[in-house]
């Protein structure tokens, strides 16, 4: 008895749509972001995030309308990140109805904003998103660095100096993604969710490379991750919220059932 | 019949109304014009983020006093949410130590950074995400919420009270066993967050606008 491990499903939604496709049976507009967060819901998801892959500014405001419409039907804490730059941007989105917003890029290139987003709206609802790359060679010590621009872009920041750095400028919870297996279905970087979430005190959703229930056991086993998330094996139904809950109890791993 | 949510600029007060609009039809403000408080049927008095700043506020927007009065005369129904129920304690350890509301007798103390888990790994503070809360005392606000629900957290301090008749709810973390719901009279607060604890929660925030102590 304690305290459960989370699953989360990540969207990513541009113009107020969600994109990529979600195939769930008996969802009749696979777009729409408010029937497929109720769905999650329904299905016992332990938050949601949104990634807003919207590139204009104007239809920013949608995706504003978008968090408004899924805060109003949906009870559980809702995530918002992609393109949140500055302090007005948490204030619209935390007005909409989100209860985190998740920084990325805006920390690398200010990480004061962190220290100061934490300082007005509390940490609890400053997630910030560490995209790292193991850059060390084989046989060497493990080493990942800090990438920007979906993984193009090193930075020369060292992953676990750097999530330190954000945790002490007040990040609440690091969402942490492999940029070496994001998309790839093979698994977590275990070695790297691990060494992050030891090496700070809050906590950590390990995220890229999830394709199977395994996967999502051992990145809080191995990885020590507190939350784990995940897109497209939800998103196409290969399993459920319920499935993915059932097996990682099964394993011993206490989840909200 | 309105529900008034006290706005003193801390945390977001707008899932916490939009919850209670899904769970009734009665009005909800969220306002610190001290007039809508006092003509309000039942208050909600919730916080976020550090309890120095919550106390600081609500005195800044000349608040305290209305709800010290409002706690005193056990007029209406008051729900405190999260640093809301923190506030109601004699005093925080935060900051050194922060004096609060003083309605019920006891503590707001930090968790540990030096409990581990049954692994012996670190436990993670702030405590975040689901946790079941054990119903030490029966309370029309447990209405049709089975023992040991999980609720949503997000906290790194928690309520120690001093008498057992004012606690309802406790949660285990670590090796502490965290006062989570806690009330006396017309007065009920949660260090959990219901307006994000699915149906449970909206359950409990139901039992709320129905609640006649």
């Amino acid at each position: 008895m304690g305290l459960a491990k989370r699953i989360i499903p990540c969207l990513d939604v541009d113009a107020g749509r969600v994109v990529k496709g979600v195939n769930f049976v008996g969802i009749r507009d696979a777009g729409d972001p408010v029937e497929i967060a109720k769905r999650y819901n329904q299905q016992g998801a332990d938050e949601i995030t949104f990634l807003d892959i919207t590139a204009s500014h104007e239809d920013r405001e949608t995706t504003v309308e978008m968090v408004e419409r899924i805060a109003g039907e949906v009870f559980i804490p809702l995530t918002v990140g992609g393109g949140i730059r500055t302090c007005e941007d948490i204030r619209t989105m935390l007005n909409a109805g989100a209860d985190k917003v998740s920084i990325n890029t805006a920390a690398v290139n200010n990480p004061e904003f962190v220290h100061e987003a934490a300082e007005r709206f509390g940490s609890q609802c400053i997630v910030v998103a560490i995209d790292a790359k193991r850059v060390s060679a084989d046989g060497e010590p493990l080493r990942w660095e800090i990438f920007t621009h979906g993984g193009r872009k090193p930075t020369g920041l060292d992953a676990i100096d750097w999530a330190r750095k954000m945790v002490n400028y007040g990040a609440g919870e690091l969402l942490l993604t492999s940029m070496d297996r994001d998309g790839t279905k093979s698994g977590f970087d275990l070695e790297l969710t691990r060494a992050i979430s030891d090496a700070v005190a809050v906590p950590v959703i390990a995220s890229g490379g999830v394709g199977n229930l395994d996967h999502l056991v051992e990145g809080v086993t191995r990885g020590a991750a507190d939350a784990v998330l995940a897109a497209s094996i939800f998103h196409f139904g290969e399993y459920t919220i319920p499935d993915a809950k059932r097996y990682m109890s099964e394993h011993g791993i206490e989840m909200r059932l | 019949m309105t529900i008034a949510v006290i706005d003193y600029g801390m945390g977001n007060l707008h899932s916490v109304a939009k919850a209670l609009e899904h769970v009734t039809h009665e009005h909800v403000v969220i306002t610190r014009d001290a007039r809508s408080i006092r003509g309000a049927t039942r208050i909600v008095l919730p916080g976020q983020g550090a309890m120095r700043d919550c106390m600081g506020e609500l005195q800044r927007t000349e608040l305290q006093g209305l709800v010290q009065e409002m706690l005193a005369d056990q007029a209406k129904p008051l729900l405190g949410i999260c640093v809301g129920q923190q506030m109601l304690m004699d005093a925080s350890e935060e900051n050194g130590g922060i004096e609060c509301l003083r309605f019920l007798p006891g503590r707001v103390r930090h968790f540990s950074q030096a409990m581990h888990d049954a692994e012996g790994r670190r436990l993670k503070v702030p405590h975040m995400g689901w946790n079941q809360v054990v119903q030490r005392h029966a309370h029309p606000l447990w209405d049709g919420i089975a023992d040991e629900t999980r609720f949503y957290f997000v906290h790194g301090y928690y309520v120690e009270a001093e008498r057992d008749a004012d606690v309802f709810g406790t949660t285990r973390y670590g090796d502490v066993t965290a006062h989570v719901a806690t009330g006396r009279d017309t007065v009920f607060a949660v260090q959990f967050h219901p307006e994000k604890s699915a149906s449970a929660g909206l359950r409990l925030l139901e039992n709320f606008v129905n609640w006649a102590p």
